[in-house]
């Protein structure tokens, strides 16, 4: 391990990886959660997508590297639509699950109190699902982080799922070992990072309203 | 001189066999469709605080939402002032029987909602403060509807409605789940703030002494579908008290007698 550490490898790795996840994390939020909007409040949309979403939602990221790889080559992107696959559908589920769950009470003190389309979204619906969207995001953060290490197995020559890869295929076993404990410790980390997030007042009254 | 109109009220709610089978097949005999309320009209006056009273499950609460515009009438037609009640606005505030506080607000922001467009912020902070004075909230500015009591909650959620200038306040049956104590404090809280500000009241309740000691006028229904029993004008003098008034105590057992209820047992 102090070997991994000495030289760099192990941080160019960690890097690598962490970019990759990052990259494909906050691409399925900044999409996701409006789109999961967009299907909790429009239950015509939610009808026709839904089959979709479920139908594709239980095909392993895994059963994408050939596709992945025929779109997008080799590199960065195909990891990043990857670990992007992987959190989207949880990330739109969950988000139209949470606004489903919005008190309809709300929105009649909103028409009651003349809220234009605008308001309701930033003043309504978006306050009102951030505890539980706070919430998936812990879940699939780490969902996300899994998925580095399949991804990081396919063309290319960074990360830790990498790292793992070619050690196996040098023999190194110890070398996997190092690997799997900064995948975990990582893992740990953004748990934690996450958690915190749950701890912003804006997340705070659905601890204690649910 | 009247200043809320019901005229012709029905509501029927449509059942999924709900298409008339022929020209002469009423809406209301066709399916399973319920019929909730029948043919009501009435009128109140400016100002007044009228309580519905009613068994439980008689359309009153349909009612008040038909009013407020939540609701679509079947036929008929409501007037406040001189506008028809087209859907819902800030013309007419809805307190809800379970609170419709935004939870994500302070009790500052919830009474600020109906002001978020006026746009000297300091008249309005003045304007938020003054209200929350009024229900006796200050120094709860800052709090989360979920560090409140129940009847902290009912009282921001009264000031949020009354902050808005609406020219008819509806309440749906506001002192539910209250303790007895609470219950207590809080009617007289609501007569003392209807003196002061003398907005058209519109109160639904099953309790028939609320009724009777808060309202200016009262309205009996039947069961569903709700049919208009009673109407009746209360001038009573305040503080209004059974014991000692025997005209109230009177009326209160001829509402029992009429909602068939055993009044001493």
């Amino acid at each position: 391990m102090l070997e991994l550490i000495g030289n760099g490898t192990l941080l160019r790795h960690t890097v690598a990886s962490l970019f990759r996840v990052t990259a494909g994390f906050y691409l399925a939020v900044l999409l996701g959660v409006p789109l999961g909007i967009l299907l909790g409040r429009i239950s015509m949309l939610w009808a026709f997508l839904n089959p979709v979403i479920q139908f594709l939602r239980p095909i392993s990221p895994l059963a994408w590297i050939p596709l992945a790889m025929l779109w997008f080559g080799i590199g960065d992107p195909p990891a990043i639509f990857l670990i992007f696959l992987a959190s989207f559908f949880p990330m739109v589920v969950s988000t139209t699950i949470a606004v489903h769950n919005i008190n309809p009470i709300y929105f009649q003190v909103a028409a009651n109190f003349n809220f234009s389309r605008k308001e309701i979204i930033a003043r309504l619906i978006f306050p009102a699902i951030i505890p539980e969207v706070v919430t998936a995001l812990r879940l699939t953060v780490t969902i996300a982080w899994l998925v580095v290490v399949a991804a990081e197995m396919i063309a290319v020559r960074s990360g830790l799922g990498y790292l793992i890869l070619d050690a196996r295929n040098a023999l190194r076993m110890d070398y996997v070992m190092d690997g799997m404990i900064v995948i975990g410790l990582i893992g740990l980390v953004l748990d934690h990072i996450m958690k915190r997030l749950g701890n912003i007042e804006s997340a705070q009254w659905g601890a204690k309203v649910r | 001189m009247s200043y809320i109109r019901i005229d012709n009220l029905t509501k029927i709610y449509l059942g999924r066999r709900s298409k008339p089978r022929s020209l002469h097949d009423p809406a209301e005999h066709s399916g399973d469709n319920v019929l909730v309320l029948n043919n009501i009209s009435m009128s109140f006056e400016e100002g007044e605080m009228v309580c519905i009273l009613g068994p439980s499950g008689c359309g009153k609460s349909t009612l008040l939402r038909i009013i407020a515009g939540f609701e679509n009438p079947s036929y008929g037609s409501i007037w406040v002032g001189d506008k028809p009640v087209i859907g819902p606005s800030d013309q007419s505030i809805f307190v809800f029987q379970h609170s419709g506080l935004f939870p994500w607000m302070t009790v500052a922001q919830n009474v600020g909602l109906g002001l978020r467009h006026m746009e000297d912020i300091e008249a309005k902070n003045e304007k938020i403060k003054e209200y929350i004075e009024i229900v006796e909230l200050d120094g709860f500015e800052d709090y989360y509807p979920h560090q409140l009591s129940g009847g902290m909650q009912r009282r921001a959620e009264l000031a949020r409605a009354i902050a808005v200038n609406p020219d008819l306040l509806i309440m749906d049956e506001p002192f539910s789940g209250l303790d007895f104590l609470t219950h207590m404090k809080m009617r007289e809280e609501v007569v003392n703030m209807h003196e002061f500000i003398r907005k058209t009241t519109l109160v639904v309740t099953h309790d028939i002494d609320d009724a009777l000691i808060m309202g200016n006028r009262i309205v009996v229904f039947s069961g569903r579908p709700a049919a208009l029993k009673m109407i009746h004008k209360l001038d009573f003098p305040r503080p209004r008290d059974f014991e000692r008034d025997h005209g109230l105590s009177r009326l209160r057992s001829e509402i029992f007698l009429m909602l068939g209820v055993p009044y001493a047992v």
